[in-house]
């Protein structure tokens, strides 16, 4: 459980107040891919999957440090929910190895990795449409006495359980603004509302290692807000974040560590500010002028610029012919 | 005055009793959990066959002989569950109605010396009927004899039982991932729920349930016959279930008695001026029609929810 892993804010005294030890470390770390972490809790080492000829995933080797937040990010099609499929036992690579906190996940089911505390949520939503919000919510609670057929019709063996599940399930349904909705039907929350159903619902599980894909697409800006302190106190609490998201903005605003991801193999690996200015992200998946706000001015000079490559590639070419 | 007593009549009687546990049954394994099984005639055969042939054939004691029925319930529902639960749901529908066929080819063709063939298995009721405290009912409007009134005790308090042991435990968390399960197995499996054993615990839970269906059959009639579990007595109990609701509690039993009623009714309606053969094709018509003007205008069947059902299309 996360109280083991609670990383004391103390550290060196080098170290500025308020960041944790564990992602102080990462400061001393290369920017290479693959680079090995002072204490992972996540590591995965030649991980490969395809899909008949398709290479999705190639990973050469990934870790991620225990009590820190790290990015996942890359292009459309780069591999990055192939790969959360494979890490958390939803897919079967093609070869490789994975551990978690130490331990082999070979032949080890999805469900069982979510009881040893890596729960993942799913890019496209799977909330249980015929099932309440408060329902949703406490399904996710874990080791319930309840869910035994033999204990089952006695209500009175999982009652108290089940009342401080329902306490807690409020708790993150209130933190996540969707204590007004808990006895709606999941399938009648709208789409944004479903991303935060089922990202608190993963809360439920008591995870060490949250694996979040995409949580804050459809979620509007004031709840963005929100979110980043919500899994910012994920980190506090001693738990792991890993998450894919193409928001830059909150990449650049929580991640401790990012790693990127292109045509199924990792390219890039570091700080925040060190990945987005590499020159490889910047070509494979940020653009050019992905930190400057697209203004008219700026559209002009980017449409003139991109004037002149083509102007230049076509004297190039002229060059090559001639 | 036939035209309502006979349908009244054969509302309680011990077939409709016998498709109530089957669509009970089938309520757990579709209406909670997802699951297609078109195979729980194999389970009213197993349990009903185990019975008949232990007590007939081996003199083994009544009670026990509803044991090994049971037994033989579960055994089938592994059976069925271990190869097909890990793959996608069409591949349960596919073996359990393969199952299905089997169990009646095996009931008609092997160990004639216990099976008898067509002829069926005889002689096993009298364990139960010496339990019998009652006498021949002869009521103003409704007359059953001592041992079809027996059945239908016994039956009948089953019903009730299984009833609310099916509403306790779909209130628990027990029911809470079978019904999770039935939206999303993947979600479920991301929340660290053994998807796979609720899975068989649901289709062996329900497999039982129709077994239970056999036994009232084997009992009500005195005898079993391998033609009694047609693969289409899994379709009728189905659209029972649906005529009542699927994942509500009372819907099996509600629209088993409907359907009985319904289709005992036709059968004395149109006694007059057909033959009997024109006039079982005309029902089973008439059902097709019936089910399409369900679907048309009450979809989600007399107990349903016609706010649930919308959710699907989102
Ligand atoms: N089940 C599948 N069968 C065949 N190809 C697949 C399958 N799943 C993924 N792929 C392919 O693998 C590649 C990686 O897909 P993946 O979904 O992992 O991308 P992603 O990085 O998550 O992209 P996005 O940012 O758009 O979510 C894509 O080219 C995709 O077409
Ligand atoms: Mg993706």
């Amino acid at each position: 459980m996360p109280a083991d892993v609670h990383n004391s804010p103390a550290g060196s005294p080098a170290d500025s107040p308020g960041v944790p030890a564990a992602v102080a470390a990462l400061a001393a770390l290369e920017t290479e891919p693959g680079v090995a972490k002072p204490d992972p809790i996540l590591v995965a080492d030649k991980v490969s999957r395809t899909f008949g000829g398709l290479v999705a995933v190639d990973v050469d080797h990934f870790e991620v440090q225990r009590g820190t937040i790290t990015a996942l990010i890359g292009p459309n099609g780069a591999g990055k929910t192939t790969f959360f499929n494979l890490l958390t036992g939803f897919d079967r690579a093609d070869s490789g190895t994975r551990t978690f906190n130490g331990r082999s996940l070979k032949r080890i089911s999805a469900a069982k990795v979510a009881r040893m505390g890596m729960v993942r949520t799913f890019q496209l939503t799977k909330v249980l449409s015929k099932l309440t919000v408060l329902e949703n919510m406490r399904l996710g609670a874990p080791k319930q006495s309840g869910e035994r057929f033999w204990v089952g019709p006695f209500r009175f063996l999982w009652d108290g359980q089940e009342k401080e599940n329902t306490e807690r399930a409020r708790e993150l349904l209130a933190r996540f603004k969707l204590d007004a909705k808990e006895s709606d039907f999941a399938g009648e929350l709208s789409g944004g509302q479903r991303k935060l159903l089922e990202m608190a619902r993963s809360l439920m599980v008591e995870p060490e290692l949250v694996m979040l894909d995409e949580p804050m697409a459809g979620v509007n800006p004031a709840l963005k807000q929100s979110l980043l302190d919500h899994v910012r106190s994920l980190r506090d609490e001693g738990r792991t974040v890993l998450f894919v998201e193409h928001d830059m903005d909150m990449v650049r605003d929580i991640s401790d560590w990012v790693v990127v991801m292109a045509q199924g193999r990792i390219i890039a690996e570091g700080p925040p500010d060190t990945v987005m200015a590499d020159r490889r992200v910047i070509d494979a998946y940020l653009g050019a002028h992905h930190d400057t706000d697209i203004t008219e001015l700026d559209e002009e000079t980017i449409a003139s610029e991109a004037e002149a490559e083509i102007a230049a590639e076509r004297l190039d070419e002229g060059r090559e012919q001639a | 005055m036939d035209l309502l007593t006979t349908p009244l009549h054969d509302m309680f009687g011990p077939v409709t009793l016998s498709y109530v546990f089957l669509a009970m049954g089938l309520n757990i394994h579709y209406g909670y959990t997802g699951l297609l099984n078109f195979g729980q005639a194999a389970f009213a055969a197993v349990g009903a066959y185990t019975l008949a042939v232990s007590v007939a054939s081996f003199d083994i004691p009544f009670v026990l002989a509803i044991l090994l029925g049971v037994l033989a319930a579960v055994l089938l529902g592994l059976l069925m569950g271990i190869p097909t639960l890990r793959l996608r749901a069409d591949y349960l529908a596919i073996v359990t109605i393969a199952v299905a066929e089997s169990c009646r080819l095996i009931f008609s063709t092997q160990w004639k010396s216990h099976f008898h063939a067509r002829d069926g298995v005889r002689g096993f009721v009298g364990g139960f009927r010496d339990l019998n405290p009652l006498p021949d009912y002869e009521g103003r409007v409704l007359s059953y004899n001592r041992n079809d009134l027996w059945v239908m005790i016994v039956g009948w308090a089953l019903v009730a039982l299984v009833c609310l042991l099916v509403w306790l435990l779909m209130r628990s968390p027990w029911g809470r991932v079978l019904k999770g399960i039935r939206e999303d197995e993947n979600a479920v499996r991301s929340l660290g729920k053994n998807v796979y054993s609720y899975k068989m615990q649901a289709l062996v839970f329900g497999g039982v349930i129709g077994a239970f269906g056999g036994f009232i059959g084997a009992l009500g009639n005195a005898s079993v016959v391998p033609d009694d579990y047609n693969t289409d007595v899994t379709f009728v109990a189905l659209t029972m279930l649906i005529l009542g609701g699927a994942a509500r509690v009372m819907s099996p039993v509600v629209g088993a008695m409907l359907f009985w009623g319904l289709f005992s009714f036709m059968g004395v309606l149109l006694d007059d001026v057909m033959s009997s053969n024109q006039i079982t094709m005309i029902r089973w018509i008439l059902v097709g029609v019936a089910l399409m003007l369900l679907m048309i205008f009450r979809p989600q069947g007399i107990f349903g929810d016609k706010k649930e059902l919308a959710l699907d299309a989102r």
